[in-house]
C-alpha cells in the first residue's frame, strides 16, 4: 500500500510541473492606473497596457538552471560590473543549491543586470515600475484595494517582521485577483526602471544643492504618508546601483500580451 | 617561395595585435558589449574606447541648463591639465535621448562647444542600451511627460581597461579638485 502510495506521488510530480510551466504567467488587462508616485509632471492616471506577468517570484531552483546554461551569469565567473561579491552568497557552491528547500525560495542576492539577463533568457523583461505597482495594488478580490486599511496594515506588517527569519517557499501565499502570488509579504523585487525612480528628501524645503542634482522639474515627492508602504519600495530601489545585491531582493518576469 | 613570405609577413603584422590586447579586468565598465554611433555617425564598440582614461558622462542635447555644464565640467578638467597630459586622456559624453539626439544633434554640441576632435567623444547608444550603460556609470534618469529628462549629473573617470577610478557631482566650471587630483594620478607615469 505504502509503495503504491509512493508510486502515485511520483507520476504525480512531473504532471503538476509541466502544468505549472503553462501557467507560470498571469494575463492582466490594461487599464487608467493612478500610481502612489507624485510626480511632478504627471497629472492624473496613467494608461497601463496589457501584459503578463509571472505568478510567483523566480525561485533559486530556476535561477540554478539558468546559469548553469549562461555560465558567465554564475558566480564564480560573473563580471564583477555586473554584480557584487555577495551575488547568490546563499548557495553553498556556485552551481549547487544547499537542499530543495532552497530550490523552491524565491531567488535573492541576484543583481538588475543578472535579473534582466533570466528574462531576457526566457523572451520577457523585468516589469516597469507601474506594472509592478497596478499589479501590486490588487488583493485576493479588488484590482485596487489601496484605499483599504487592512491592505496597507498587512504589507506593513510584514515590512516590521526581522528579514533574518527563512524565507518562505514562493507561491505559499494567497494568490490576488489576478492570480499572482507573494507581490507583498515575501521579497523585494527589481523593476526595468529602477534608475528612473528619483527621490528627493523633500519637495518643500530643496536645498539648492539637491535641486542641481537633477536636471529640469519632475523630481518625485515622497511626501504621501498614505502611501507609506508603496513608498517604502520606492526608497529601496531609488537607492540601488544596477551590480547591487540584498539578501531579500528577488524579481520577476513580465513578457508581452501573447 | 612567395606564399611563405607572405604568411610570414601575415604573422609578423598580426603578432603585435594578437598580444596586444589582455583580457578585460572584472570590474571593468567595457565588460558591456554595446555599440555607440558618433557625432559622424560613426559606429564603435563601446569597448573600443579601451587604452586611453576617459572622463565620461551622460547628457541630452535638448536640455538648456545642467547639460552645458556638464559639457563645461569635461572642459574645465581639460584646459587645468598640461599639454602632454591632455594628450593621453579622452572625454566621452553618451546621450540617454537616442531617440532624438541623431549624430547631427551631437555634432551641434561639438561646434557649440568647440570640442577638440582629438579628444572628444559624442556618442549615442542604441535603446535600450543607454540606461544600462547609466546604470554602470551611477547615472539616474527618467523621461518627463513632455520629453524632457530628469537626471542625475556625474564626470566619471574610467582609467584605461574601464575600471572607474573616480567620480564626481559637482558640475560646473571650476574642477573639482578632489576629480582633478585623480585625473592626474591616473595620467601619470607609472614610477
Amino acid at each position: 500500500m505504502r509503495f503504491a502510495a509512493a508510486l502515485v506521488v511520483v507520476c504525480v510530480i512531473p504532471v503538476v510541473a509541466a502544468a505549472e510551466e503553462d501557467r507560470g504567467y498571469a494575463r492582466i488587462p490594461g487599464g487608467e492606473f493612478a500610481t502612489s508616485l507624485r510626480y511632478e509632471d504627471v497629472r492624473g492616471p496613467s494608461r497601463v497596457a496589457s501584459f503578463e506577468i509571472m505568478r510567483r517570484p523566480v525561485t533559486n531552483g530556476e535561477f540554478l538552471a539558468f546559469v548553469d546554461k549562461h555560465r558567465q551569469w554564475r558566480r564564480d565567473s560573473v563580471a564583477a560590473v555586473f554584480a557584487d561579491a555577495s551575488y547568490l552568497r546563499q548557495w553553498p557552491t556556485p552551481s549547487r543549491l544547499a537542499d530543495r528547500t532552497q530550490a523552491s525560495q524565491p531567488v535573492t542576492r541576484v543583481s538588475y543586470y543578472a535579473a534582466s539577463a533570466y528574462c531576457a533568457a526566457h523572451g520577457a523583461r523585468l516589469p516597469l515600475w507601474i506594472e509592478w505597482e497596478y499589479v501590486a495594488a490588487a488583493d485576493e478580490t479588488r484590482r485596487d484595494a489601496r484605499r483599504d486599511p487592512r491592505w496597507r496594515e498587512r504589507i506593513l506588517a510584514w515590512y516590521a517582521r526581522p528579514s533574518s527569519q527563512a524565507l518562505p517557499r514562493a507561491g505559499a501565499q494567497a494568490p490576488n485577483v489576478y492570480g499572482v502570488q507573494d507581490l507583498h509579504g515575501v521579497v523585494w523585487e527589481w523593476t526595468d526602471d529602477y534608475s528612473a525612480l528619483l527621490v528627493t528628501g523633500d519637495n518643500r524645503v530643496q536645498e539648492n544643492a539637491e535641486r542641481n542634482r537633477f536636471c529640469g522639474a519632475g523630481a518625485l515627492s515622497m511626501d504621501d504618508r498614505e502611501n507609506y508602504a508603496v513608498l517604502m519600495r520606492v526608497a529601496m530601489l531609488s537607492s540601488l546601483g544596477g551590480s547591487d545585491t540584498t539578501m531579500n531582493l528577488g524579481f520577476r518576469c513580465v513578457r508581452e500580451v501573447r | 617561395m612567395k606564399p611563405l613570405l607572405l604568411l610570414l609577413s601575415t604573422i609578423v603584422a598580426l603578432t603585435p595585435v594578437a598580444f596586444a590586447a589582455p583580457p578585460l579586468p572584472r570590474d571593468s565598465v567595457y565588460q558591456l558589449d554595446v555599440q555607440l554611433t558618433d557625432d559622424r555617425s560613426r559606429v564603435a564598440s563601446f569597448r573600443n574606447l579601451r587604452g586611453t582614461p576617459q572622463v565620461v558622462s551622460m547628457l541630452y542635447t535638448s536640455c538648456k541648463f545642467v547639460c552645458p555644464m556638464i559639457v563645461d565640467s569635461g572642459k574645465a578638467i581639460e584646459q587645468a591639465l598640461t599639454p602632454a597630459e591632455r594628450s593621453h586622456i579622452g572625454f566621452t559624453m553618451i546621450t540617454f535621448d537616442p531617440k532624438r539626439d541623431t549624430p547631427q544633434m551631437l555634432a551641434r554640441v561639438r561646434r557649440d562647444h568647440d570640442l577638440d576632435a582629438s579628444r572628444w567623444t559624442l556618442a549615442r547608444p542604441a535603446g535600450r542600451d543607454a540606461r544600462t550603460i547609466a546604470g554602470l556609470l551611477g547615472i539616474r534618469y527618467r523621461e518627463l511627460a513632455d520629453g524632457d529628462f530628469n537626471h542625475t549629473s556625474a564626470l566619471v573617470l574610467l582609467d584605461a581597461d574601464g575600471r572607474i577610478v573616480a567620480r564626481t557631482e559637482r558640475i560646473g566650471g571650476l574642477p573639482d579638485p578632489a576629480f582633478l587630483g585623480a585625473v592626474r594620478k591616473t595620467l601619470a607615469p607609472s614610477p
